[in-house]
């Protein structure tokens, strides 16, 4: 048995989906955090079953990437029952999916999530008589405390063994007329692959779905039998007929919402009214963004600094014990000695600042604050050829570039998805924040890191700037953009997001550092790194860097943070400062930041804009990368500031 | 009548029509403005940036260019 949660953007479904599969996909305060399904097995009652979590999607019809995703899963008739999550304080505008739905057919089940927030809205919603008038269950839930999810999923068993399909309303009677005209004609004549209801259809041909009506054309010699159908429903009501239908499944939600649901008290006087009137303001938003992430900033490095120092005097220690133990020389000590920087690397240098920062980072969604950050830097993305929504994939990119690459599928356009992905390659993610801090702010100054961040902003938008004059989007429409509502960060999910991010650099990134260190030491052992250094000796040679980071350059390729945790490796202490110039490491820092994107973003660049597109950020970024490293190299030749 | 783009901050507009293609319409009918929808109008953005708007008890944050596509009637 088959379960998908489909519902609009930012209504609970991930949290509702995490509720029976652990921590398995990404909660969020923004529409659009599901950018692809997840899916889990479980048991309900003794019954197995397979369940989804579906990307949010405003409508049927067809939208962005995302939204065609969670389209492609509820059309393909592998599903058996849908849970359509609402949320409660949206009921209105909500509907208008749910009627759709009703719709395929399929065995529904109505979830009213976010209780909490209709009541907090005045907002009384009847329950009983919503599933009355639908034909399905409706539940009422509260996601983040886990209140009703029980009875949900009991309930979803019961929807399944009764078939229960709902009904649809119906719509006015000129339009149904129209609708069996072109049902009888898709009977005679089935146009689509899609196995969905002949009414689905029909509807969604007179809507002039974009997809369907291409299928159509593809397939057969219908389309001339629906535009006059089309002509007609213009012709009675005045306007485009995908407007007229729209209009009409508007009318209907509006007619559903105000028989279930009674204001009983009008909204509390609300506290994130206030907050929004100075978060969002003309003058003071932007102050408080940059206030926000200054204090980011020096949070992470408060916490991380803190730790890094004492724990490096410690393993320097080890590694000297080690040093007397085995002899110098002998090829036990290398081998011993790169497996513990590979341990100190992780525990001394990248988590002190990774959770702080990550933890961080999933307060910040959670809060609801990055569609905030949207709408204050639209004007600012225009400049650069893009608009504000573009903000999160950049935002998401300081986590990890791979799902930054993946939140391009909430853009709309694809020259914009285009350059948003190449571009978010550039933006340090989390494994090069900790060699900003562990490098540069630990060993030369917060200051200097900070102005690598501020480097890195403009870099990125003179980038984008050339990458959308080179890439017109000619259609772009603008910033069309939900803010959702504050919340609390619900502690538990919070912590649950940041754990799930810091286990994947503790389960997949932290072993490879040690065996990475590891063969370092035996290749330093063998003598072998010495071709890498050589191969890149011209590199190294022109940027003014030790001949022996080459080989490091290369093994962070892999992962970004192999080129932090093998640099001291690769220069044989972690006093970096008695063999590396604070210029050297300026110039290093800046190359590591901005080169060529890991493997790991390379395949999800390739997956998103295709081959051509990878290829091209791989030579972009190590072109900005070599100009850069050099302009500093130069800049630091001219004016040793330390 | 004027566009929404014009309106005053905490005024609202009941929207008319919507000039431009089935995109636009689909976009903004998917946000809950469909023409006879009642919107208003919470503030804007600085420097011709966004403006942000209240419909059907969600905020949405539009771009002035979309917005003046949007025609509306002052409501008093
Ligand atoms: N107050 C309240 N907040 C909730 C409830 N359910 C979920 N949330 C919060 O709403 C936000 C969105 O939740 P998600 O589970 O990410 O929503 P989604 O439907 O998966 O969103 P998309 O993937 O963007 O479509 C998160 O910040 C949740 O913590 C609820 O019942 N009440
Ligand atoms: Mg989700």
């Amino acid at each position: 048995m088959r379960i998908a949660l489909a519902g609009q953007p930012n209504c609970g479904k991930s949290t509702i989906f995490n509720s029976i599969a652990g921590y398995k996909a990404i909660t969020s305060n923004f529409p659009g955090t599901t950018v692809k399904y997840t899916e889990t097995k479980t048991h309900i009652e003794g019954y197995t079953c397979n369940c989804i979590d579906l990307p949010g999607t405003y409508s049927l019809t067809s939208g962005d990437p995302a939204e065609l995703e969670a389209r492609r899963h509820l059309l393909s008739g592998e599903v058996d029952v849908i849970i359509n999550v609402i949320d409660a304080s949206l009921l209105c505008r909500s509907l208008e999916l749910t009627l759709q739905l009703l719709e395929l057919e399929v065995p529904m089940i109505l979830c009213l999530n976010m209780m909490d927030e209709a009541q907090r809205k005045g907002i009384q919603i009847d329950a009983p008589k919503l599933s009355n008038l639908l034909g399905v269950p409706v539940i009422p839930t509260i996601a983040t405390t886990g209140k009703g999810l029980k009875e949900l999923f009991i309930d979803v068993l019961r929807v399944r063994e009764e078939k229960r399909i709902g009904k649809t309303p119906k719509f006015s009677k000129d339009i149904e007329e129209i609708v069996s005209q072109l049902d009888s004609i898709l009977n005679s004549e089935w146009p689509v692959k899609e196995k969905v209801p002949t009414r689905f259809l029909s509807i969604k041909l007179l809507e002039n779905d974009e997809f369907f009506i291409n299928e159509t054309k593809r397939n057969s010699n219908a389309t001339n039998r629906i535009r006059p159908l089309q002509e007609k429903l213009e012709q009675i009501h005045g306007s485009p007929s995908d407007e007229v239908i729209s209009s009409e499944r508007h009318a209907l939600a509006m007619n559903l919402f105000e028989k279930v649901s009674t204001v009983i008290h009008p909204p509390k006087r609300d506290i994130r009214i206030t907050i929004d009137n100075w978060v969002m303001h003309k003058f003071f938003g932007y102050l408080i963004l940059v206030g926000v992430f200054y204090g980011f900033f020096n949070f992470i490095f408060g916490i991380g600094g803190y730790i890094e120092e004492p724990l490096m005097e410690l393993f320097d220690y080890w590694i000297g014990g080690l040093e007397e133990f085995f002899g110098k020389g002998s090829l036990a000590l290398f081998l011993f000695r790169g497996v513990l920087q590979g341990i100190a690397g992780g525990i001394a240098i990248v988590l002190p600042y990774l959770v702080p920062f990550l933890i961080g980072l999933s307060i910040l969604e959670d809060v609801g604050y990055l569609p905030r950050v949207a709408f204050l830097m639209d004007v600012f993305m225009h400049k650069i050829g893009l608009h504000g929504k573009s903000i999160i994939p950049f935002i998401l990119g300081y986590g990890c570039s791979v799902p930054a690459v993946m939140a391009t599928r909430i853009l709309e356009f694809p020259q914009h998805r285009f350059i948003v992905s190449i571009l978010t390659t550039m933006i340090p993610c989390a494994a090069r924040i900790t060699i900003i801090f562990g490098l540069v702010a630990f060993f030369i100054s917060p200051n200097a890191a900070l102005m690598i961040f501020a480097l890195n902003i403009l870099v990125v938008a003179v980038s984008g700037k050339i990458l959308s004059t080179l890439y017109p989007e000619p259609g772009s429409l603008g910033l069309i953009l939900e803010i959702p509502a504050y919340q609390l960060p619900p502690l538990k999910n919070t912590l649950k997001k940041s754990w799930y991010r810091i286990r994947e650099f503790i389960v997949i990134a932290w072993p490879l550092l040690i065996i990475g260190s590891a063969l370092l030491a035996l290749m330093e052992y063998g003598k072998v790194d010495l071709y890498f250094n050589r191969f890149l000796s011209p590199l190294t040679h022109l940027l003014g860097l030790p001949v022996s980071v080459g080989a490091t350059l290369i093994f962070g390729l892999l992962r970004k943070e192999l080129s932090l945790i093998m640099l001291t490796q690769a220069l044989g202490t972690t006093q970096v400062l008695t063999v590396m110039t604070k210029s050297q490491i300026m110039v290093f820092t800046v190359f590591v930041t901005f080169y060529i994107p890991c493997l790991a973003t390379i395949a999800a660049l390739w997956k998103e804009i295709g081959k051509k597109g990878a290829l091209l950020a791989i030579l972009f970024t190590l072109s900005v990368a070599i100009i850069l490293a050099l302009i500093t190299h130069i800049f630091f030749g001219i004016f040793p500031l330390w | 009548m004027t566009t929404l783009d014009q309106v005053h901050e905490n005024n609202k507009a009941k929207v008319i029509d919507i000039q431009g293609g089935q995109g636009i319409r689909q976009r903004l009918g998917q946000m809950g403005i469909h023409p006879g929808d009642t919107i208003m109008m919470l503030r804007y953005g600085a420097l011709r940036g966004p403006i942000l708007i209240e419909v059907h008890g969600s905020q949405v944050a539009l771009g002035r260019r979309i917005a003046s596509r949007i025609l509306v009637e002052e409501i008093e």
